[in-house]
């Protein structure tokens, strides 16, 4: 039963760390902000959670494992506010997305903000 | 030489792994021209080597790093910023002979000296093996406190310690003789907007900041017995101050924590830390000197099941005096981390105050 447990979890962290390097991929090779905040932000949260979850898994039920459940707590509370908070702030200061419904928002603003049309 | 241990463990990997990602950041600093971005990758660096130190167990030392480093400086730093302009100039090549010469010497120098260091955690060490060894045993028995590193730092160390603290202390003066203690009038309301962008990050920071500061509370008391005390706990209450400052705006919060008051709180904390030594010297102690705390004949009256264990009874002197000073340097670090941030805000405030004039 614990090894059973522990071999799940051991699952979940690899799954986790693997979710974790595509987020971190996609943070380099996505086309603009947004999109590399989305990419980075599942790295947070989807990467974040699955080891956790895997290491909750492997500590069975114990102290250990209900400090993870905070931990994973602040995490969820955190992360995707400064998600939400970047986004904002790069919407604020002229950034337009480079793909999506926006894009045809971009023709028409090109004139007026240069800056957002640069690349990131 | 640096002696490698047998096998490679885990955290020996994980180290080195850091140590790497550390040294990129550093080279990233020193190749940007943005100050905004080295601003950042500042934070980054700090927050590596945060984890860097849980890595290597200094787990109060970690909380410090990435307060301070990760956090409070970099709002510092932002706010510093907005005086200035953002980037600097590539300079030519003979204007970085002497800082690269400077800089090679220097990292030869502590390399040089780092092949002299002992082994991590070797128990031989001269640090282990003689000062070390006498607090470990001694510790238990004359102070009571659970955590040797409290009793250390708090009661035989305790002078240096109240010496840290004025520096922090004197530091905060420092500052505020430079860029003043804040702004002088409260600032202007923020100009009406349509909608409320920020509803995402008042509604969720108005659930951090209780939490922080119930976080900084903990790591204060928690500091008896195991990592933590007033300088940790300081630098997390006044991160949440300054949180509440950068979401809800300076305006608000300066008038729930007004400047006058957290000057007046970072001389109370010195204060109260050196008023604990004068009161030992009082009872007929030395100055620090926490046996001494409360007199003698006071001493006996009270029951012993107050400190929970009747065997340790007498340390309650160093209980409450470790208590006491520890509490005036959480006054005084929090309030001097505010006084500074408020220091640089009122620049920032008065600057852009200036350019709607202009």
């Amino acid at each position: 039963m614990t090894d059973m447990l522990s071999l799940i979890g051991g699952v979940c962290v690899v799954a986790g760390t693997a979710l974790s390097l595509i987020g971190a991929a996609g943070l380099l090779r996505f086309p603009d902000v947004y999109t590399r905040i989305h990419a980075a932000s599942i790295t947070d949260t989807g990467g974040a959670s699955l080891v956790l979850l895997g290491l909750c898994l492997i500590a069975g039920l114990s102290l250990t494992a209900l400090k993870l459940a905070f931990v994973w707590f602040s995490i969820m509370l955190t992360t995707p506010v400064a998600a939400n908070a970047l986004a904002n702030a790069a919407f604020g200061s002229g950034h337009r997305p480079r793909i999506g419904a926006f894009q045809i928002m971009r023709t028409d603003e090109r004139r007026k903000t240069s800056r957002g049309t640069e690349a990131p | 030489m640096i002696a490698l241990p047998s096998s490679l463990n885990a955290n020996l990997v994980i180290g080195i792994a850091l140590l790497v990602m550390l040294l990129v950041v550093a080279g990233a600093i020193v190749r940007t021209r943005s100050l905004l971005a080295a601003i950042i990758l500042f934070s980054i660096y700090s927050l590596v080597s945060a984890v860097w130190l849980v890595v290597m167990d200094a787990a109060d030392v970690a909380f410090t790093e990435a307060v301070i480093g990760a956090g409070v400086s970099t709002i510092v730093l932002l706010g510093a910023i907005l005086l200035t302009r953002g980037e600097v100039e590539k300079p030519g090549w003979r204007a970085l002979v002497a800082p690269a010469l400077v800089c090679a010497g220097v990292g030869g120098l502590l390399i040089y000296a780092a092949a002299g260091l002992p082994a991590l955690g070797d128990p031989a060490s001269p640090a282990n093996a003689h000062v070390g060894r006498a607090y470990l045993e001694a510790a238990p028995k004359e102070i009571g406190a659970p955590n040797i590193v409290t009793a250390v730092l708090a009661s035989y160390r305790g002078f240096d310690t109240l010496g840290e603290t004025a520096v922090i202390f004197a530091a905060g003066i420092g500052v505020a003789l430079m860029l003043g203690f804040g702004p002088h009038a409260s600032p202007l309301p923020p100009a009406a907007t349509i909608g409320d962008h920020h509803v995402v990050l008042r509604v969720s920071a108005k659930f951090l900041i209780p939490l922080i500061a119930l976080f900084a509370l903990y790591v204060q008391f928690h500091g008896d017995l195991g990592a933590g005390g007033g300088f940790q706990a300081g630098v997390i209450m006044a991160a949440a101050i300054i949180l509440h400052a950068l979401v809800f705006g300076l305006r608000d919060t300066m008038m729930a924590v007004p400047p006058r008051l957290v000057r007046s709180i970072a001389a109370l904390g010195v204060l109260l830390y050196a008023g604990v030594g004068v009161a030992c010297m009082l009872n007929g102690g030395a100055f620090l000197d926490y046996d001494y705390l409360f007199p003698p004949a006071f001493e006996k009256q009270v029951p012993g099941w107050l400190l929970g264990d009747p065997e340790h009874a007498h340390h309650w002197g160093q209980h409450f005096g470790i208590l006491l000073i520890e509490l005036g340097v959480l006054l005084t670090v929090a309030a001097t981390m505010l006084t500074i941030f408020y220091g640089f805000a009122g620049r920032t405030v008065e600057a852009i105050r200036q350019e709607r004039g202009a």
